[in-house]
Order: C-alpha cells, then sequence, then structure tokens
C-alpha cells in the first residue's frame, strides 16, 4: 500500500512539476474566453464598419418602395435584358427583378447576382418584400397599424420547478442547455486527454525498459493502480484551479462591468427577489445561473470524472501495456472511443433536447456513457433513483475494467516486439500469475 | 544454508515450456554464473526469483525461508534491458527507485548521496537521465541495483554497454560486495567473465538444468586426460596406452603435440617418464577445458540428440 502511494506521489510530482501543466492549468481558462472575446468583437466591428451593396431594381408591378437601411436601390428604367447587360458591366451587387403580380400570390420575383449571396441577405430582401406586401393588403382590407399592434401579444412561459419540498424554482431551458453541452464536453475532454496520458506514460515506461525494474520492486496491479490514480490527482487539482480561477476572474469581469456588488452578494439577494422579478435581459440570466446548485453539479462532475476516468483509463493502460509504440496503439483505441463518441453525439442529437427521454436516460446509466451523458442531463433535474444507479454502475463498470486491464497489463509489460491482436490480448487475460 | 534454493520449479507458456523441473542451489557469498543459451529460460528463472511471474510449480528459498514479499527488499536486480525514467534526474530516480525497494526517503537519500560519490560522479545528481551517455546510465543503474544494500543480487549480463575501465570498475565493486557477504547471481554468455569471476556455474539449455556444480569441480569433471607437451624433435607415438591427437611445429625442430592418454590408472607421472624417453620433452601442461568449450560442447551435444 505505502508503495502504491509512493508511485502515486511520483506520478503526480512528474506531471506537476512540468511546465506544460502549468500553461495549461493557468492558460487555457484565460485563452478560451479571450479567442471568444476577440471573435466576437472582429464580427462587431465588421457589421458596423460594412457599406451597403448596391442594387439595381425593375419594377413592373408599382407596388415596390425601397428601404434603404441595407441596400442602396437605384431604379433601373427599361427592360430585363438589358438591364442584365448593364449589370453585368457594372460593380455593383446585385439586380432585382419585380414583375407584374398579384397581392394575393406574388411570384416571379428573382434576384440576380455575380456571387452566391449569403442566407442573410437574402433574408433582408425577402423580409422587405414581404412587410411591403403585408403594407399594402392592410391598406387593401382597410386595417389599421394600431389594430394590428394590439392583436400581437408577447408571452413567456415561465418554467417553475415544484420540488419535494414545496420551493418553487424558476429554471430555463435554454440556460440548462448550456450548461448540460458545457459540462458534458468538458467530461469527454478531460477523460480523453487524461486517458491517453495514462496510456503514454505505460508505453513510455515499457519502451525505455524501465518497468522490469519497477516490477521487481512492486506488483504490476500496484504499479498500474499508482500511475492511474496518480494522474487522476492532477486532473483534480487542475479542475479545482480552474474553477477558482474562473470565479476569481468572473468576479473580476463583473466588477469591472460596473455591477459593484460583490457576486456572491448579488446572487442572494436576487434569489430573494425572485417572484417579483420580470423574465428579461441579463439579470435574468444571472438569476438563473444563480440558481443552478452549483456544490451538487460540481460534486458530480467530479463523482463521474472520477469514475469514467478511472473506467477508460484502466482501459488505456491496458492498451499502453500491450503496444511497442503510440502508433501502434492507435488502432486499439478506437474500439474504446466508440462509446465516448456515442455519448458525445447523443449529447447533442438527444439528451441536451429531451434529457428525460427513454435514450438519454438509458446512455446516463450505462457505465460507459453515463460519466458524459448524466453531466448533459444533471443540470436538468435527474430523479434520484436514476442518478443513485449510475453511480453504482459506472463503480462497478471500473471496478470490472480495472479487473481486466490489470490482468492484460501484468503480461503485456513484459513482452517486446510481439505482434498484437485481440487474440493475443484474450491470451494474456486468461494467463495465470 | 544456502543463498538460494529452487526445487523443481516448472513455468509452462501457452506454447512453451520455459523451465522443466529445474532445481538450483546457491551458496552464500559466492559468485555464481547462470549460463546457458538465448531462450533457454534464464531470464525466465530470473523474474520467478524477482517475483515478476510465479512459477507453475516448485518451490523456492532465500536464505531459508520461502520466497515472499518482503524478500523484495532482499534482492538487487539489474535486468539485461537496462532502463530509467528519462526525464527523471539522477538523484530523483535513485531515491525513487531505492524508496520502492523499502529504504526510507531520509536512508534513501543518503544512500544515493554516498554511492554517487564513491563513483566520482557527485555533478551528475541534476542531470536528466536523457542527458548522460549510455556508459554513464548504466553506471546509474548499477547504483540503483546495489544501494538498498540486497543480500542478493542479480546481474544480467553486467557488462555489456561498459568500456573497459568502468568494466574493470564494476568488477571490483562486484568483489567487493562478495567479499561483504552478498551472494550475487551472473547470468552470461560472456566466458571470460565465468572463468574469472564465477565461483559456482549452473548451465540450462532448452528449459532444462544440464549441468551445475562449483567452477572447480565441473572442470575436474571434464578433464579429458589430455595434455599439451613441448618436444624437441619429431614424434612418432604407437602405444595402447596414450595416443597422440595434434602436432605442430612451434620454431624448427621444436614442436608442440597434444596426447591423450587412453589407459586409466596410466598417471601423468608416468606419461611423462614415458615421453622423456623418447624425446627432450620442454614443458608439459595439462589442457583443462575451458568454460567456453565445456559450454559449447554441452549445448551442442545436447542439440544432437
Amino acid at each position: 500500500m505505502n508503495k502504491i502511494l509512493l508511485i502515486i506521489q511520483r506520478e503526480f510530482l512528474n506531471r506537476v512539476q512540468k511546465k506544460s501543466f502549468l500553461i495549461a492549468t493557468i492558460l487555457l481558462p484565460l485563452i478560451f474566453p479571450a479567442i471568444m472575446a476577440v471573435l466576437v468583437y472582429v464580427a462587431i466591428e465588421q457589421k458596423k464598419n460594412a457599406t451597403r451593396e448596391t442594387i439595381y431594381y425593375i419594377d413592373e408591378s408599382g407596388y415596390f418602395s425601397p428601404d434603404t437601411t441595407k441596400f442602396v436601390f437605384k431604379r433601373f428604367e427599361g427592360n430585363l435584358n438589358d438591364a442584365k447587360k448593364v449589370f453585368q458591366e457594372s460593380e455593383d451587387y446585385g439586380l432585382l427583378y419585380v414583375p407584374k403580380l398579384e397581392l394575393s400570390n406574388p411570384s416571379g420575383i428573382a434576384l440576380y447576382t455575380k456571387v452566391n449571396p449569403s442566407p442573410n441577405e437574402i433574408g433582408d430582401i425577402e423580409n422587405m418584400l414581404e412587410n411591403r406586401i403585408r403594407e399594402l393588403k392592410m391598406q387593401k382590407f382597410n386595417i389599421e397599424q394600431k389594430v394590428l399592434d394590439s392583436l400581437k401579444t408577447n408571452i413567456s412561459v415561465q418554467n417553475v420547478n415544484l420540488s419535494d419540498g414545496g420551493q418553487e424554482k424558476t429554471s430555463d431551458s435554454k440556460v440548462l442547455f448550456g450548461v448540460g453541452m458545457a459540462c458534458g464536453i468538458l467530461m469527454y475532454m478531460f477523460i480523453f486527454i487524461y486517458g491517453a496520458q495514462i496510456m503514454q506514460g505505460i508505453i513510455e515506461e515499457k519502451t525505455s525498459k524501465v518497468v522490469e525494474v519497477i516490477v521487481s520492486s512492486v506488483k504490476p496491479f500496484q504499479l498500474m493502480m499508482g500511475k492511474i490514480v496518480g494522474l487522476a490527482s492532477v486532473g483534480l487539482l487542475q479542475f479545482l484551479i480552474w474553477i477558482l480561477l474562473i470565479t476569481t476572474l468572473s468576479s473580476v469581469v463583473l466588477a469591472l462591468f460596473g455591477l459593484e456588488m460583490p457576486q456572491q452578494q448579488m446572487m442572494n439577494e436576487m434569489s430573494q427577489q425572485n417572484a417579483a422579478m420580470q423574465s428579461q435581459g441579463s439579470m435574468e440570466f444571472l438569476r438563473i445561473i444563480s440558481q443552478i446548485p452549483f456544490g451538487y453539479m460540481i460534486f458530480n462532475f467530479l463523482f463521474y470524472f472520477l469514475g469514467g476516468y478511472l473506467l477508460y483509463g484502466a482501459l488505456f493502460a491496458a492498451v499502453g501495456s500491450a503496444v511497442d509504440s503510440p502508433a501502434e496503439a492507435q488502432q486499439f483505441m478506437f474500439p474504446i472511443t466508440i462509446p465516448m463518441l456515442i455519448a458525445y453525439f447523443g449529447l447533442f442529437t438527444f439528451i441536451l433536447d429531451d434529457p428525460h427521454g427513454p435514450i438519454s436516460v438509458w446512455l446516463s446509466i450505462i457505465p460507459f456513457t453515463s460519466p458524459i451523458a448524466m453531466m448533459g442531463r444533471i443540470a436538468f433535474g435527474v430523479p434520484a433513483w436514476q442518478l443513485a444507479l449510475s453511480m453504482v454502475l459506472l463503480v462497478g463498470g471500473f471496478m470490472f475494467t480495472t479487473w481486466v486491464a490489470a490482468r492484460i497489463y501484468r503480461v503485456g509489460i513484459l513482452m517486446h516486439g510481439t505482434k498484437i491482436n485481440y487474440k493475443v490480448m484474450a491470451k494474456w487475460f486468461m494467463m495465470k500469475g | 544454508m544456502e543463498a538460494l534454493q529452487a526445487q523443481n520449479v516448472t513455468k509452462r507458456y501457452t506454447n512453451h515450456l520455459a523451465l522443466d523441473n529445474v532445481s538450483l542451489s546457491i551458496p552464500q557469498q559466492t559468485i555464481f554464473g547462470l549460463l546457458g543459451p538465448n531462450g533457454a529460460g534464464k531470464t525466465t528463472f530470473i523474474r520467478i526469483i524477482n517475483q515478476i511471474i510465479n512459477s507453475d510449480s516448485g518451490t523456492i528459498s532465500l536464505f531459508g525461508e520461502p520466497l515472499q514479499e518482503k524478500h523484495i527488499g532482499t534482492i538487487g536486480y539489474l535486468p539485461e534491458e537496462r532502463g530509467l525514467y528519462k526525464k527523471l534526474k539522477v538523484g530523483e530516480q535513485l531515491v525513487y527507485l531505492a524508496q520502492l525497494k523499502g529504504l526510507s526517503r531520509k536512508a534513501a537519500t543518503e544512500k544515493s548521496k554516498a554511492w554517487i560519490k564513491k563513483f566520482e560522479v557527485t555533478d551528475w545528481w541534476n542531470k536528466k537521465v536523457e542527458d548522460l551517455s549510455k556508459g554513464m546510465a548504466q553506471k546509474v543503474q548499477f547504483i540503483s541495483t546495489v544501494m538498498h544494500e540486497p543480500r542478493l543480487i542479480i546481474l544480467d549480463e553486467p557488462f555489456s554497454g561498459f568500456d573497459p575501465v568502468n568494466a574493470q570498475l564494476i568488477t571490483r565493486e562486484i568483489l567487493e560486495l562478495k567479499e561483504k557477504g552478498c551472494t550475487i547471481i551472473f547470468s552470461t554468455h560472456r566466458m571470460e567473465t565465468v572463468e574469472d569471476l564465477c565461483d559456482h556455474i549452473a548451465l540450462i539449455d532448452r528449459s532444462k538444468k544440464i549441468l551445475e556444480g562449483s567452477k572447480k569441480q565441473v572442470k575436474q569433471n571434464y578433464r579429458t586426460n589430455t595434455y599439451w607437451v613441448e618436444h624437441k624433435g619429431k614424434l612418432t607415438l604407437s602405444s595402447p596406452k596414450y595416443e597422440l591427437i595434434e602436432q605442430q611445429e612451434v620454431e624448427d625442430t621444436y614442436y608442440r603435440s597434444v596426447v591423450k592418454v587412453l589407459e586409466s590408472g596410466y598417471s601423468p607421472n608416468q606419461l611423462i617418464r614415458d615421453l622423456t624417453e623418447i624425446t627432450e620433452v620442454h614443458s608439459f601442461i595439462e589442457k583443462i577445458p575451458t568454460m567456453s568449450e565445456i559450454f559449447i560442447s554441452l549445448v551442442k551435444g545436447g542439440s544432437n540428440e
């Protein structure tokens, strides 16, 4: 037992003392928001500076009245063929042709362009035409704009969860969707990155031949577990640093943007004012965020990270022990990643859309997919029995994969230059001490 | 009490028998040569002693006790395929490996510093192993093998990768360790090493032990009653008691011959006496087989069966 601790300590120090760990841990939470901010900034600037394109138009209907907020319109007198010729020679953007048309069935309108227009541009022009025709129709039917406005009603349903204790909690499925997606993706990346590191570490030990010295001092199982647990502790440390960094950063950012109250206090106050608040704007968003039980989320994230990591880590360890080089490992990694990919794509296709549907529920219970699937669902609220079943199965799952992996590992690490396939691995698995 | 006693050790892999009923006993404070061609089963036997793998049947005892987990610290093992953590510094590496053998952090640090000093390589302490030359890394590995003061040291091809100067240094260390009471197992193909250093040997060929004993005894057993004779003038012998196997001219009229005694009970003294009758004898030496010759004849003989 003492020796496992030694190995854990060694693995932990090996990784944490590296510069790359420091860079990844501290810079990653800064780099992603920075990239996003730059992109958003560029997009806004681009929109601001965009010059309006010029569009020629031929109006045979007499209905068209150009709206010049988005485009510059130039009327062309003459027939379509002449217009096309002139347009071809010009450097202008497009030629809009509005034929004679009936208001009840406006058809035959066409836009000629030299390049393919973006969906936005087409949409703008369609909107403009639709608005104009609606206006004309309203005149025809003698409807005033005021009447029409009063017909329009805006309803947004406030979703209130009634929990067992009778407490009411407002939620917004869009925010939950985002939280679920973020958790699921983070889980996928974490398991993958750390799992691959286990594999790489084992291949290194094997190719540098140091493994024979080590297993003459400790049991192969101790070495494997020490490595897996050591890396897990690195992962946890990294995760905790990220949480710390993100909370500090977001507090700083909120303070900078003029919200003078400390975040914590603000959240408290907002939850008190729950009922009174109207559902609009960024305050609402913050309020909903504040209602997500972060302690509960973090606990579950850590549990599923550890569980999923141990489950897959053991499999990665088995692959690492069997092969002689990372290149050789590729073919065996593919089958391992399939369940993870299923959960990952499931996250986007149905888990987040329908978190309580039967497939979502099952994916979040089966150990191989549950870490990612459950993280997608958890913000939406998961019945206790499902969570409990999923957790128990996950624990059982990683004990099973660890057992299988250990049997392959103890033989694999001492084998060099063998041609590996699944049959050989099965043979190792069956081999007695 | 023997340092190591193996009885009927058998190990079968899926499609071949690696060790077939091997029994060995290694006396304390000796240098024991474990010989055999590649693939004979030496590494399997060594791995079983190191508890890296388990035997299928048979027993092994170390210093009178059945082999068990606590013996890990009693053994120092230098595998044929050398290896250290490339990214780890020499000091950290030595301390870690010694800790795995059961030393406390403090003791491990003290011991590794002492050895580094003894080998006059103190300035390596903070160097990464990947920055060392092959010979330097070998020295570090040797230190890691012996620094926890094992009573049984297993060295698999210990001299491969060493230049003559370092090989001599290691030889001196090995002899010193033996003086201090260590038992050393050498697994090697280098017969000159065996000839120079080993007290006892065992030969394993195709999973079976085919020879065991003290070097002296083995040589005694493989005496062929042949003698080198240097003499003046060409010899022509015809006697039922001995025969001339080979004759070579060394320089004019001086010859060296190999004479084999055929009749049992016919002593070397009698042979000399008879030879002086017919020629002028300049030297007379018994032709004792070298370990290499014994090794080759046994392994070849086996394969002709």
